[in-house]
């Protein structure tokens, strides 16, 4: 599914807009940094609490298109920077991960 | 071809621009996706670990046809054992280390699966440095 069709499905937040023609079919769900380093594929969307610079740092290695950041956490500022240079698109759910995941599985699996 | 990168002490903000840095130089000179996916996984975490768990040191890479060349080394409290801290779930990271999503005890572990030859020479008081070897064209 489009990128741009999950985030007007989920009703989510968009702070900074990139990859929105992108087809998302899967995801990965860890706050646990060394993990998705280990384990997300790219091309996976990325759902996640942490809002610090290394989250986009980390998404760029791993050619993670989007993030969404759950239960209203807001970006650091060199973190939303980064993501602009970047060109990683970051959301904002009011959800907490559960909700998210189980709506995001459900439209794309 | 010849890299350096210097790592400070705590400076999580900065890091991951040696890997990011790599990464493009890889895809430049036309490397195997697969390779260069290996690669960063593996710099990144020895470059968290220098940030995270030592006082900071230096980056040096070396790549040519075959193989890249990643020397991780820092001034720091050393690994007093290299086994236990190279089991999955190990850890000694401060709670505010923890608190950023590290900590899980995976680093090590990303860098034994994605690289062809580690190894660590490790003092405790003085150091650490983590030689790591990815071989291009496999
Ligand atoms: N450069 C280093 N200097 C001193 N100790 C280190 C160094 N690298 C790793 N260690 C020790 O080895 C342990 C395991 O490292 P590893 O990278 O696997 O996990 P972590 O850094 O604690 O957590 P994670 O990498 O999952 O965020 C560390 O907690 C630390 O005790
Ligand atoms: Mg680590």
């Amino acid at each position: 599914m489009k990128l741009s069709e999950i985030i007007e499905k989920l009703n989510l937040k968009c702070l900074n807009e990139a990859n929105l023609d992108a087809d998302i079919t899967n995801a990965y769900s860890s706050d646990l940094l060394s993990d998705v380093m280990g384990n997300a594929r790219s091309g996976q969307l990325w759902i996640t609490m942490q809002t610090h610079k290394n989250v986009t740092a980390i998404a760029a290695l791993k050619d993670i298109p989007a993030i969404i950041i759950v239960r209203n956490g807001v970006p650091d500022d060199d973190m939303l920077e980064h993501a602009k240079e970047e060109d990683i698109c970051i959301l904002v759910s009011s959800e907490a991960a559960f909700p998210v995941c189980g709506k995001l599985y459900e439209l794309i699996k | 071809m010849h890299y350096t990168f210097k790592i400070e002490q705590g400076n999580f903000t900065d890091a991951g621009q040696a890997s990011s840095s790599v990464k493009r130089t890889m895809k430049q000179l036309g490397v195997r996706p697969e390779n260069i996916k290996r690669t960063v996984v593996a710099l990144f975490e020895a470059e968290i670990n220098a940030v995270a768990h030592a006082y900071g040191g230096q980056i040096d890479v070396d790549i040519d046809g075959e193989k890249i060349v990643m020397v991780v080394a820092d001034k720091g409290p050393g690994i007093p054992n290299i086994d236990l801290a190279m089991q999955e779930g190990y850890s000694t990271a401060s709670p505010q280390v923890r608190e950023m999503g590290y900590g899980a005890g995976m680093g090590l572990p990303n860098i034994k699966k994605n690289t062809d030859d580690l190894k660590i020479d490790t003092t405790v008081g003085v150091g650490t440095t983590v030689t790591m070897t990815v071989y291009l064209n496999n």
